[in-house]
């Protein structure tokens, strides 16, 4: 396997491009040999990225230490190398990317949403697939900025191309402007402004860097030792006003309230894909940019910030919860509660410790598959019932009752129900947060994790709701005599390994906690010094 | 006195003049339909002319020549080839739009030749005369290119209003050089230096000083002295606005530098204060005024206002707080040629998406995309890149802007804060072009012959600038020659 530790990640990085260029040459009519070639792509890299996870040696997890790395210089002037590799954190989140995209392509085979062309859509789709997964193995601050920047051309495209047709009236404007407009131009120019501040605090580490260290570097690992080693906490407000510009990247992109704002719009403006991906993928961007950068190299900050992080988080679930509840557009409640449950994954990550680290992770994962499966079968309904508003959608049970089961299930998954991937990351993070890192407030997380665990009711409120409204009832009238096609095979592809995996993940966490466990705890210790608890550090072990 | 001449350090020089010389040649003796021989010759003359420029930077010596007045080093040869190449693309863009017109082909190539060597002449000139004789031979001939479409009310307007700003731009400038003489007794740039060096900051000095920014900020349209920018970039036929836009512009941004940085680098706190507030003005209201453009060629007028804010900024971020030119210089340079590959590439888009829609309204565009997705994805290229947007070469542009003013200092940090806000804004209104071209459905039917392709020296300026732009985005070290140029000026005296 001499050629995949090498080539492995590179190929899953930059394989989707190069397939996106190929599929330039291909005419636009010919509409299979396209579907054939990006599915072919999509599939071998999922594979490549499985022969990484195979190729991974889970016994070797120890800090800051990354397996399958290749580091060639790249921009020699600034010191910014091709640094790529994966560790126990990343490794899932890559899959998870790979994975996605792969049934991303499959759904979309006969699902193609005005104005069609599915050249173009494929494109699009593999490119953001580049950006994706070079993201989640950049060991570079300049090359993570490259990834994190270039999944917004195509999403634009995306939303702006094949979005939501309908009008609306925009605050400060006469005219009405289509959604998709106003979803797409929001989106880009939120985190844009996000990232503009992010790129600021990498360059102010590149210089502190050669200040406190050997030379002036983007690595992360480097700066992960030096940070390690409280470099950076120095007198002064250094520290924060870099931590403060990252977390302006990453917050708006997972999105933390009050930042949060363009999601809703965007997830359901998007077409079914486009939201997919966005929900499953783009969102992990921001918590894995906090986990992989903020956390290990500005420890010290980072345990600052934490109780403000945390407060931010709880406002975000209980927000998003509340906000769900309010909701008419089946789509945009689904959206919503996805404010919520990254409110999970960054309270998980406020915390500080292993266990709501490693809660933040799964849930991520768990959000990725759950939110992404919502967003297909929401996809579906209103592919097959032209519309998305829940008041006319119920009794769909009667009208497809496989569609209908299936909503079912991944809306229990959705709320937490134990035995479903989505109970992990809930429930471990508002066990983290009753023990959060020593030295951190307690009051102010255990008031979390009680305003979590409340979150937690409302959540399932608001599934439920969706399932009563949308799945229960009689039909309505308006459906009579319609005949209404359900789960064709095309969605079945690309829906039963996500509902196998959520029952996998349910039931046998440690397929996460495997890969993710070593690296957090000695990320904990060797950043916050944090001494994980025995009997909480077995739960995470045992599953 | 004789002087040492190196004929092969003059070799560009010599090259374009001769060029010149058969241009007008040419068009004495060509009938009519056989005028654009006039356009083949000026094109294989500008490319002729980097053959000495590779020649030289393979010797890589410094050659000083009129006690010290003309000095070609790499950082001349950098500029050169920029200016050369620049050039070389307009004219591949003047081709079938000057020659849809049938009249003064000759003179077209003549003046715009003629526009290039002064900015040859300006970017080896170390003293203030020789730079002043270059700067002026650039806009001379554009005062007259500006009203080329004489039929044009616009153009006459453009033509007229440059020419007036422009001839008082240069007066402003001029008296600013001729205190500068009174004060130090000197014209060459190290004379100066040493001189201002044992001055107290006199109000004649300030003066001088403030005058010659003036002057300079007129000529590169920083605000606020930008006023004449839209109205002459909208009259203009395109390929000049891209000319004015590229070429002039860098000439201008290169002539301030050099002043400022190699005569003036210890009155360092007289000029920085204002370079900060050129720099943060430009940036904002240039960027502001874009947001509310309809015409796309306005629009680009004032993007290239923000983008000159832009690239003032790590200019005036090291200035202000006093610490190393060198790399912020390197960082000014590198936004410059960036910027010129991108913009290029941009109005090559809208004179072929002008031909196409016969309009420069971006409304008019809505569409464009599904008539020719080729040019629809070039517009996203270019327009984006010009917003920073990775992987496109933009981003490095701006990526070394930020590097340059990451300076503890409160004036360099309002200063990063002002230019990230910008980034953001610049993005909407560079994306509003790409959202007519991609997004919006068409609001009329595409003129007769919308679907032929561009013709083949315009194909040929688009595939230079796109190649340049997606290459140097992935791989930016290929324009880091660039910042070793910017040092080889800071140890070369």
């Amino acid at each position: 396997m001499e050629w995949l530790e090498t080539w492995g990640l590179t190929v899953t990085v930059f394989l989707p491009i190069v397939g996106a260029l190929l599929l330039g040459f291909i005419n636009r009519d010919n509409e299979n040999a396209l579907k054939r070639t990006g599915l072919a792509v999509a599939v071998i890299t999922f594979v490549v990225s499985l022969g990484v996870v195979a190729g991974f040696d889970f016994g070797a997890g120890g800090y800051n230490s990354y397996q399958f790395e290749v580091n060639e210089t790249w921009i020699a002037a600034i010191n910014a190398n091709y640094h790529v590799g994966v560790d126990g954190i990343s490794l899932p989140l890559l899959v998870l990317s790979t994975f996605i995209v792969m049934l991303a392509v499959i759904y979309s085979w006969n699902h193609w949403e005005e104005p069609k062309n599915p050249k173009a859509f494929l494109i699009l789709t593999l490119i953001l697939a580049t950006g994706l997964n070079g993201t989640f193995v950049a060991l570079d601050l300049v090359l993570f900025f490259i990834f994190f920047e270039i999944v917004l051309l195509p999403m634009y495209f995306m939303i702006g191309i094949w979005g939501d047709k309908t009008p609306r009236k925009i605050p400060g404007f006469s005219k009405m402007h289509e959604t998709r407009l106003y979803a797409a131009i929001k989106f880009f120019l939120f985190t844009l402004f996000g990232s503009a501040f992010m790129l600021l605090g990498f360059l102010a580490l590149y210089f502190e860097s050669g200040n406190v260290g050997a030379e002036r570097t983007f690595d992360i690992p480097t700066l992960t030792e030096l940070g390690a080693s409280g470099a950076f906490s120095g007198p002064g407000n250094f520290a924060f006003l870099v931590f403060g510009a990252m977390f302006l990247g990453f917050a708006v992109k997972v999105p933390m309230w009050p930042l949060h704002t363009w999601l809703p719009d965007a997830h359901t403006a998007a077409p079914t894909v486009g939201s997919v991906l966005l929900a499953a993928i783009m969102l992990k961007l921001g918590s894995y940019g906090f986990i992989r950068i903020s956390l290990p190299i500005l420890p010290d900050e980072a345990v600052s910030w934490a109780p403000f992080i945390a407060i931010l988080a709880v406002i975000g679930i209980i927000y998003g919860s509340l906000a769900c509840l309010a909701q008419t557009d089946m789509k945009r409640l689904i959206a919503f509660s996805s404010v919520g449950h990254m409110g999970f994954v960054m309270l998980g990550i406020a915390t500080m410790t292993d266990v709501g680290i490693n809660a933040s992770i799964i849930g991520m994962v768990a959000h990725g598959l759950i939110t992404g499966l919502l967003f297909f079968i929401a996809g579906s309904m209103s592919h097959r019932y032209h519309t998305r508003e829940m008041a006319r959608l119920g009794g769909n049970m009667k009208l497809m009752p496989v569609m209908g089961g299936i909503l079912a299930f991944t809306a229990m998954a959705s709320l937490g129900l134990p035995g479903l991937a989505g109970f992990w990351g809930e429930f471990m993070s508002l066990v983290g947060s009753y023990n959060p890192l020593e030295g951190l407030s307690l009051g102010v997380f255990r008031t979390a994790m009680v305003l979590g665990a409340i979150g937690t009711v409302l959540t399932a409120g608001y599934m439920l709701y969706l399932l009563q409204q949308v799945n229960l009832g009689e039909p309505s009238a308006e459906w009579e005599g319609h005949q209404f096609h359900d789960v064709d095979r095309f969605e079945a592809t690309a829906w039963i390994p996500l509902i196998v995996l959520i029952v996998v993940i349910g039931f046998f966490p440690r397929v996460i906690f495997d890969s993710t466990t070593d690296a957090v705890t000695s990320l904990v210790e060797m950043a916050f010094g944090g001494e994980t608890t025995a009997s909480i550090g077995s739960l995470t072990r045992g599953g | 006195m004789p002087y040492e001449i190196d004929y092969l350090a003059l070799g560009p020089e010599i090259i374009i003049v001769g060029t010149i010389i058969c241009v007008l040649l040419l068009d004495l003796v060509l009938p009519r339909p056989q005028k654009y021989w006039t356009a083949t010759v000026a094109v294989f003359g500008t490319a002729i002319a980097l053959l000495p420029l590779g020649a030289l930077a393979v010797r890589g010596e410094r050659i000083s020549m009129f006690d010290g007045s003309y000095v070609v080093d790499e950082f001349a040869l950098v500029l050169k080839g920029l200016f050369l190449v620049a050039a070389y693309v307009v004219f591949l863009q003047s081709h079938s739009y000057i020659e849809s017109d049938r009249y003064y082909q000759g003179e077209y190539y003549f003046l715009l030749l003629s526009s290039l060597l002064g900015s040859l002449v300006m970017a080896s000139s170390r003293d203030l005369i020789v730079l002043f004789v270059g700067l002026e031979l650039v806009t001379g001939p554009l005062y007259l290119l500006a009203g080329w479409r004489k039929g044009d009310l616009k153009s006459n307007e453009a033509s007229m209003k440059y020419f007036i700003l422009g001839v008082l731009s240069t007066a402003l400038l001029l008296y600013g050089m001729s205190l500068m003489f009174g004060l130090t007794g000197a014209v060459l740039f190290v004379d100066i230096a040493a001189a201002v060096e044992g001055l107290s900051a006199s109000p004649t000095l300030v003066m001088a000083i403030l005058f010659m920014m003036v002057g300079f900020g007129f000529k590169v349209s920083a605000v606020p002295f930008h006023f004449w920018a839209p109205d002459v970039y909208e009259g203009s036929p395109t390929p000049v606005t891209a000319y004015l836009s590229v070429n002039s512009k860098a000439a201008g941004f290169v002539a301030m530098l050099l002043v400022l940085y190699q005569a003036l680098p210890t009155a360092v706190d007289i000029w920085a204060p204002m370079l900060w507030l050129l720099a943060a003005l430009s940036m904002t209201i240039g960027n502001l005024s874009a947001l509310r453009q309809t015409n796309i060629v306005r629009l680009l007028a004032y993007s290239s206002i923000a983008q000159a804010g832009f690239m003032m900024v790590p200019f005036a971020a090291a200035a202000v707080s006093g610490s190393d030119l060198e790399n912020a210089f390197g960082a000014t340079l590198i936004y410059l040629v960036i910027f010129a590959v991108m913009n290029l590439g941009a109005f090559a888009v809208v004179i072929a998406g002008a031909n196409k829609t016969r309009s420069g309204e971006i409304a008019d565009w809505s569409g464009l995309a599904r008539v020719d997705p080729i040019l629809g994805v070039l517009t996203a290229i270019f327009f984006f890149s010009l917003a920073g947007i990775p992987p496109l070469a933009g981003w490095f542009a701006k990526f070394e802007m930020f590097r340059s003013v990451m300076i503890a200092d409160p004036a360099t940090i309002a200063l990063a804060v002002i230019a990230a806000l910008n980034a953001v804004v610049s993005l909407y209104y560079y994306a509003r072009v790409v959202k007519a071209v991609w997004l919006d459905d068409p609001i009329r039917e595409f003129p007769e012959g919308s679907e032929a392709a561009p013709s083949g020296s315009l194909r040929l300026a688009l595939g230079v600038s796109v190649a340049l732009t997606i290459a140097i985005g992935i791989y930016p070290s290929m324009a880091a020659f660039v910042r070793d140029a910017a040092q080889v000026l800071a140890t070369g005296n």
